[in-house]
């Protein structure tokens, strides 16, 4: 009789030390009370429209539509948010929520640096004290964003340990959250972890797809055929999904990032070349070998490579209600440099990962049907690293 | 009486760990014996992780050096089997939910008892995920341990009432590691465990030195010992054993007030 708090199918539940329990406890208490809180809904509202620019554009992107040939494309552009990505609106929704319960103080991992700039600067507007921790090799690749960190007031925190990357970065902050837990909430940046965190970080990311919703029924008066986004831990994809997925008639597809290939080592697509396991607090599909070592993986970008994927994806694999697909790191370089050329947006390249793959569909669909992508960030931290990739070694 | 608790009836017991195949599977073989001669009470062997999220830096780092020395659950299970032809303290595995869960929860328990494990401790699986692994093991006589934190207050109860084989009390907050402070309200939660339990309780987490064993043995039924003991072995390697049978001895009589 396993516990079912937080399952989505087999996945999910609470696989942590005993003395995280009773925070995870108390704040699975407070979100269910502050999330049919009317005061708390409200100044949420406020937050994500007055200070984070929402409702972000759903703009269709006619160029790069007649160019593909095939269906119509158009990008929800989440790049346009405050600090350039999705992450700020589960930022704001969690950093409101330990306020109210009383927390001053913010830890986060952050791969990219995406969701360390969104959390520094929830604590810069609200006050509070903030701890990033990074691996060190992701400092190296996106030094601008730990500079921002800085500038924002928050410490960042090189990690050595493991592969020195997104996952070492959840586990130091798991050790620092067992360490201080009184005055500190662990904002976790993704649809992830134990319970109550994949539920409570998709419920603020669902704005996108109710957001995309009310867009593309004024604009087209219909629902999309397809709607995509790409998937790390899966927070921009399941925001991007959560609203469509009682409506069966629309194909939810997640882009994994496939490194150099799912047939070599070097990969990150956790669906397509992972397997069940427990990791970071729940059950879902990670790369790993036989005796459940997890795997050390590999992207181009710093934000997908993540070794596992969020319950809830795993759960719409499971059910086929959603496909995840592979992309590599050359396909999603091609798509970043192409997305700038035609439709002069420069996107970030985890979201290019699913620009990549809306460029292999689009033109095998007929010209009424629909697709939307989320562009979960911009590429402006990305361009040093893909100058680099394609030989031009400019440093920022 | 479950050999788990025979090994808390002649006094505190002192309980060390050592990572399996830190830095071989030889050297492990050599100082388990060596502990065991020295008078360790029961043992704790660790089976490496790669991403062990209860552990600080010490305990990561002979994660690591055992993980790249080759050492895997297979091999592990092959070393206690050979080890049990004539070491009789008990040994208890501490590893990871996912080691056990990919090798399969049944398979894994029915390898502990074939090679004569008698416990597990996996802390990552708190009490509302235990009822996935623990009915295994049971069947087989071999004891789920449980863990109690500072942090679990209105938790002990129900925790305690449910434990087999010993009570592991953390005695701080954070991950393991050598600490200059413990916790001092440990006994309030000793007392409460009381109320709703009689198995032993052993306190673990930052205990590096004898006044400290003697703190913590005086209100419990036992002290756990981890990263003193692997920093040792991370500094002597391959000789460690007689260095780590003089602390594992000097541990011991100060549990026992000798």
């Amino acid at each position: 009789m396993t516990n079912q708090a937080g399952r989505f199918g087999v996945h999910g539940g609470q696989y942590i030390p005993e003395t995280l329990m009773n925070a995870v406890i108390e704040l699975e208490k407070a979100y269910n009370f502050y999330k049919n809180d009317p005061q708390f809904n409200a100044e949420l509202e406020t937050l994500f429209n007055e200070y984070a620019n929402r409702p972000s554009r759903l703009y269709y992107a006619e160029k790069l539509s007649r160019d593909l040939g095939g269906a119509k494309i158009y990008l929800k552009r989440e790049d346009l948010n405050h600090t350039g990505a999705h992450k700020i609106n589960n930022v704001l929704g969690q950093a409101l929520l330990a306020k109210k319960m009383g927390k001053t103080r913010l830890i986060a991992e952050t791969g990219a640096g995406q969701h360390g700039v969104a959390t520094a600067t929830a604590a810069a507007l609200m006050g509070m004290e903030c701890v990033v921790f990074m691996g060190e090799e992701d400092t190296k690749r996106q030094a601008l964003n730990v500079y921002r960190m800085r500038l924002l007031g928050s410490e960042v925190i090189p990690v050595t340990s493991g592969t020195a990357t997104l996952k070492d970065a959840v586990s130091e902050a798991m050790r620092e959250w067992t360490n201080r837990i009184d005055d500190t909430h662990y904002c976790l940046g993704s649809v992830m972890g134990p319970h109550p965190f994949p539920t409570i970080v998709r419920d603020f990311q669902a704005v996108i797809s109710k957001e995309i919703r009310a867009q593309i029924m004024e604009k087209e008066g219909r629902l999309p055929d397809v709607v995509m986004a790409c998937v790390g831990g899966g927070s921009n994809a399941i925001g991007t999904f959560y609203h469509f997925i009682p409506d069966t008639g629309v194909r939810l597809i997640g882009c994994e990032a496939a490194g150099r290939g799912i047939d070599t080592f070097e990969t990150a697509a956790t669906i397509n070349t992972g397997k069940l396991g427990i990791f970071h607090g729940m059950k879902s599909y990670f790369c790993q070998d036989e005796y459940g070592q997890i795997a050390p993986v590999y992207s181009i970008s710093a934000g997908l490579d993540y070794p596992g994927i969020g319950p809830e994806h795993a759960h719409l694999h499971d059910i086929g209600r959603a496909e995840y697909v592979p992309v590599t790191d050359e396909e999603a370089v091609n798509a970043f440099e192409y997305l700038s050329r035609t439709e002069g947006i420069i996107p970030a390249i985890e979201s290019a990962h699913a620009i990549a793959h809306a460029m292999k569909i689009a033109p095998q669909m007929d010209k009424d049907k629909i697709i939307v992508v989320t562009v979960s960030g911009r590429g402006d931290k990305d361009c040093a690293a893909i100058a680099r990739y394609r030989g031009e070694d400019i440093h920022e | 009486m479950s050999k788990i608790q025979e090994a808390f009836s002649s006094g505190k017991a002192f309980i060390p760990f050592i990572t399996c195949g830190d830095p071989d599977l030889e050297t492990t073989g050599k100082i388990v014996r060596a502990m065991a001669e020295a008078g360790a009470d029961l043992i704790e062997l660790g089976i490496p992780f790669s991403d062990p999220t209860a552990e600080g830096p010490v305990i990561q780092g002979a994660n690591i050096r055992a993980l790249s020395g080759g050492v895997t659950t297979d091999k592990i299970f092959d070393f206690v089997r050979v080890l049990r032809k004539d070491v009789t303290v008990p040994l208890v595995f501490m590893t990871y939910a996912n080691v056990v869960f990919s090798y399969g929860i049944e398979r894994f328990a029915e390898m502990c008892a074939e090679v004569g494990i008698d416990g597990l401790i996996l802390p990552d699986v708190p009490h509302e995920e235990k009822e996935e692994f623990a009915p295994a093991f049971r069947q087989r006589g071999i004891d789920f341990i449980s863990l109690i934190a500072p942090t679990s207050q209105n938790r002990i109860a129900e925790i305690a009432a449910d434990a087999e084989g010993f009570l592991y009390l953390v005695s701080s907050l954070g991950v393991t590691g050598e600490r200059a402070e413990l916790n001092h309200n440990l006994s309030t939660i000793v007392t409460e465990i009381r109320k709703h339990t009689q198995i032993p309780v052993a306190v673990g987490f930052g205990i590096s030195n004898p006044e400290q064993a003697a703190e913590m043995a005086g209100l419990s039924d036992g002290v756990i010992v981890g990263s003193a003991i692997v920093k040792r072995i991370g500094k002597h390697g391959r000789e460690a054993a007689p260095e780590v049978a003089a602390f594992v001895t000097e541990m011991k009589r100060a549990c026992t007030g000798v």
